[in-house]
């Protein structure tokens, strides 16, 4: 078939109603044209319009809503034919039954792919929706592949189909292989294999391939409970860290100074804030923004904190219950101003690509890429803290001062500078927070209230002022609301800490870690 | 006679008790003639809007003078007082519910309208008795009681204070509050109640239900300020005060000081729930909202903006930052936060003392 027969087919989708275009996607199919994949799999995205006086089709490269131009291509060669106001093309529309075909179709070219990770998403997508031509081109592949994972998923595939169509030998060796795969496929298919029929038959008729499918289930239950532990295990520490990142900053001034800052949360809504307004600024660096909106935030809630602490808080020293009515009408400014600034819609911030996506570990077991960076910035965080207290100057002396602050004195320590610096790096951590809850939840006015509680709580868990404890009281919280939210839901388990915290300070009064020395006495 | 004489003597000794109660007698007076007996073309008139606003604000100061009598005179600050107020504003609610009857939208005579909606079969245990006025009242001051009793037993039993104490009530309203959005948990989910239609028989639109329920607030107002003020000027008003001033020293001079603490903190309680329970049919809604944190926050500065320990500066606070409030978010709606966030700034910092500690030293309680 030439282009131009091709060109016409394909603009014969205008016109169509659902079950032409499938009988059109068919035809093309048949025709063997080099140009069939990417139109189906534009047909498939909504990217195949038709335009002009002629009624020719185009696919249109990107229909990113940002965009005000399309750029055409030409259906048979993937050629830029040039650009167009979208509102000057009309989109050939699909419907779930079309897409449902199409999404059957188009991975069967995908095989055929040089890249191997699109090879792998095809082989998994066949593996979905097995027929006999499907498994006709998996067996044909199956000499040409060279890629190991490739192979692995072929492997599978092919093992099911032979579940079906097999004889009784087979069926066994199939159910062997299948016996160590954790694809839900695969044990949605074996426990179909061990259950009886309506009638009361069993569906699979020899009893040593039912014995083999019963041990190859029990086994991926086994490793299925396994790594669910492990994922519940990462979603609690991820949390874990979360909550620890956002409570090391108000631990710092609680601790040190004795200030409740009911302002924290506020601060971390700056940082967030701060993420947003870089990406703006920097609109071509997306991967970039983030690494710089980290020092940038720091910046920003560190100064501010200074400020308030210079402002209103040293006013207020010995007097916490005061301090924490202040703050409270501080963070209420904070939050009208960034209404008033930025309005009170949540704002949209970019994911990184390097952050975006996930880790596929195995077919039950994933971890994502944003979580697994938000465990390293705490734990960097919490190593840098670690440094700054133990091995400089200023750390020294906020340790001397949060010890005995007459003492401190009159050894020459400036103790009203160490207070606005040890505001000003406790409201720099919160600015850090933010940074990493702009990347889980959406940036608006209400970000810091929402975590406020849950941070207090960890503070309180943990022991006030210990830095440890906050890590390790973070990360028991996290963990255990993860692991309650599947039997109780998320609101109950939530519910279910708050009210072990609450009794936990009942036996505990001065949490995990208590201080200890003469500081303790006068909280 | 002994006691009724000196009873009388504390709470009407000074000029200032004489102006508060006189002030309040005379609204009660006032202000359902000037709604129900003057006509609505007089310039005299006041609007129903306005004895409901009136009605509104008193049920804060009720809720103030609780918070007054642990924050001001024990040093207890509670972060969670609005949850006492929300559940007595429940539980009148759930009498509220079951008085609509067949008049809801779904005309069920026992269920209400938002269990039907959620195909319930029957009314859950919790809500049986509920449609008698007398076991409701008996629920608005037991309910809060019992959750003020076992919080307080386990925090003043372990010696929980000062700010941990505060964060702990907060981190209680915050746990309520997810716990009542819950649609599960039987009482109306993000919904709440609302839609009331009478209250003893009596029509909650009526013009008259409406100013009997603002005399009734008056009333409760009246007798809350007077048994505090008794409370306070009696033997055990001296320890509370001292376990604020000194703790480990009361304790050391041998007072019980977590029953202290603890018996004032559940009727502190009750208080918040009585208050709670006027203020549902005059608004006509309670939902969860009512449990947010800020809510019992903002409490606390209506009483610091009046000045603590004195009990009538937590009623003047809570009656003028509340109609600042009505005010701002009416004329100004963008400008009421920045307006709340200065006044805790600027009474913290500049007014430690509240309004009252303009007031000459000679004619201020305590």
């Amino acid at each position: 078939m030439d282009d131009d027969t091709f060109r016409g087919i394909v603009a014969e989708l205008g016109d169509a109603n659902f079950r032409e275009k499938e009988a059109i996607a068919e035809r093309l199919l048949e025709s063997g044209h080099p140009g069939v994949r990417d139109v189906l799999t534009a047909l498939m995205d909504g990217r195949v319009f038709i335009g002009g006086q002629s009624a020719v089709a185009f696919v249109v490269e990107s229909t990113a809503e940002e965009l005000a131009e399309f750029t055409l291509l030409d259906p048979a060669n993937q050629r830029v034919l040039g650009t167009s106001q979208p509102s000057e093309l009309s989109r050939v529309v699909t419907n779930n039954q079309l897409r449902r075909f199409l999404r059957t179709v188009v991975p069967r070219f995908s095989l055929a792919s040089p890249d191997a990770e699109v090879r792998l998403e095809a082989v998994q997508q066949i593996m979905r929706a097995l027929d006999a031509t499907a498994i006709e081109l998996l067996r044909a592949r199956v000499g040409l592949e060279d890629d190991e994972r490739v192979l692995y998923e072929i492997d599978t595939a092919l093992a099911l189909s032979m579940l079906d169509e097999g004889n009784s030998r087979q069926r066994l060796s199939a159910v062997n292989t299948l016996s160590d795969r954790l694809h839900p496929e695969v044990y949605n298919r074996l426990s179909v294999l061990v259950g009886q029929a309506e009638d009361g038959s069993f569906v699979e008729p020899d009893a040593d391939v039912r014995r083999a499918a019963d041990e190859a289930l029990g086994g991926i239950e086994l490793a299925r409970a396994f790594y669910y532990v492990l994922e519940t295990a990462f979603f609690g520490l991820s949390l874990g860290s979360v909550l620890a990142l956002v409570a090391i900053g108000l631990t710092i001034t609680f601790g040190v100074m004795g200030v409740i800052n009911m302002a924290h949360g506020e601060l971390m809504m700056l940082g967030a804030y701060t993420t947003y307004v870089v990406q703006l600024l920097m609109p071509g660096h997306l991967d970039l923004s983030v690494l710089v909106a980290i020092p940038a935030a720091f910046l920003v809630a560190g100064s501010a904190g200074v400020l308030i602490e210079r402002t209103i808080i040293r006013f207020l020293y010995g007097r916490p219950l005061e301090t924490l009515l202040a703050t409270f009408g501080v963070s209420l400014i904070l939050q009208q101003l960034v209404r008033t600034v930025f309005s009170p819609n949540n704002r949209p911030v970019v994911t990184p690509t390097w952050m975006s996506g996930s880790l596929q570990i195995n077919e039950a077991f994933s971890l994502t890429y944003n979580r697994m960076y938000i465990v390293l910035i705490s734990l960097v965080v919490f190593g840098v803290l670690l440094v700054v207290f133990k091995h400089t100057r200023i750390g020294l002396d906020i340790r001397a001062v949060s010890q005995n602050r007459l003492m401190a004195r009159a050894m020459g320590v400036r103790s009203e500078w160490v207070d606005a610096m040890t505001f000003g790096l406790g409201s720099g951590i919160a600015g850090v927070a933010g940074v990493a809850l702009s990347q889980l939840t959406n940036v608006g006015p209400n970000l810091g209230q929402s975590y406020i509680i849950d941070s207090f709580m960890v503070v309180v868990f943990g022991g006030v002022g210990n830095i440890w404890g906050t890590l390790i009281g973070g990360m028991s919280i996290g963990v255990v609301n993860k692991v309650l939210e599947p039997f109780a839901g998320a609101v109950l388990a939530k519910i279910l800490v708050l009210v072990a915290v609450i009794l936990f300070i009942q036996r505990r009064p001065r949490g995990l870690f208590p201080q200890t020395g003469r500081a303790a006495e006068d909280v | 006679m002994k006691t009724s004489t000196r009873v009388l003597s504390v709470l009407f000794s000074d000029r200032a008790s004489l102006g508060f109660f006189g002030l309040l007698a005379a609204v009660a007076i006032v202000v359902p003639v000037l709604n129900l007996a003057v006509p609505a073309s007089s310039p005299l008139h006041l609007s129903s809007y306005v004895v409901g606003l009136l009605g509104k604000y008193l049920c804060y100061a009720i809720l103030a003078t609780a918070v007054d009598l642990v924050w001001g005179f024990c040093g207890i600050l509670s972060l969670g007082h609005a949850v006492f107020f929300a559940l007595g504003g429940y539980a009148m609610g759930m009498y509220l519910m079951r008085q609509i009857g067949t008049r809801g939208v779904y005309g069920h005579p026992v269920l209400p309208d938002f269990m039907v909606f959620l195909n319930w079969d029957a009314l859950p245990w919790f809500w049986y008795g509920f449609d008698r006025f007398w076991f409701a009242l008996v629920m608005v001051a037991l309910v809060p009681a019992a959750l003020a009793f076992v919080f307080g037993w386990l925090a003043f039993r372990s010696r929980v204070t000062g700010v941990y104490l505060s964060i702990m009530t907060q981190a209680l309203s915050y746990a309520l509050m997810l716990a009542f959005f819950r649609n599960d948990m039987g009482f109306g989910g993000n919904n709440g109640f609302t839609d009331f239609k009478e209250l003893l028989g009596f029509d909650l639109q009526s013009d008259g239900t409406r100013s009997a329920l603002l005399v009734s607030t008056v009333v409760a107002l009246a007798v809350t300020v007077g048994a505090c003020r008794l409370i306070v000027a009696s033997r055990a008003g001296r320890v509370i005060r001292s376990i604020r001033d000194a703790e480990s020293r009361t304790r050391f001079l041998g007072y019980r000081v977590e029953s202290y603490k603890l018996w004032l903190f559940v009727f502190s309680a009750v208080l918040a729930g009585v208050a709670g329970a006027l203020y549902v049919p005059q608004v006509g809604i309670i939902n969860p909202s009512e449990f947010e944190p800020i809510n019992s926050i903002e409490v606390v500065i209506w009483v610091a903006v009046g000045g603590r320990g004195t009990l009538y500066g937590a009623v003047a606070g809570a009656v003028l930052v509340n109609y600042a409030k009505t005010y701002f978010t009416g004329a100004l709606p963008e400008f009421w936060l920045y307006a709340l966030g200065a006044i805790f700034v600027g009474v913290t910092l500049f007014l430690p003392r509240g309004l009252a500690g303009l007031v000459p030293a000679g004619s201020r309680v305590e």
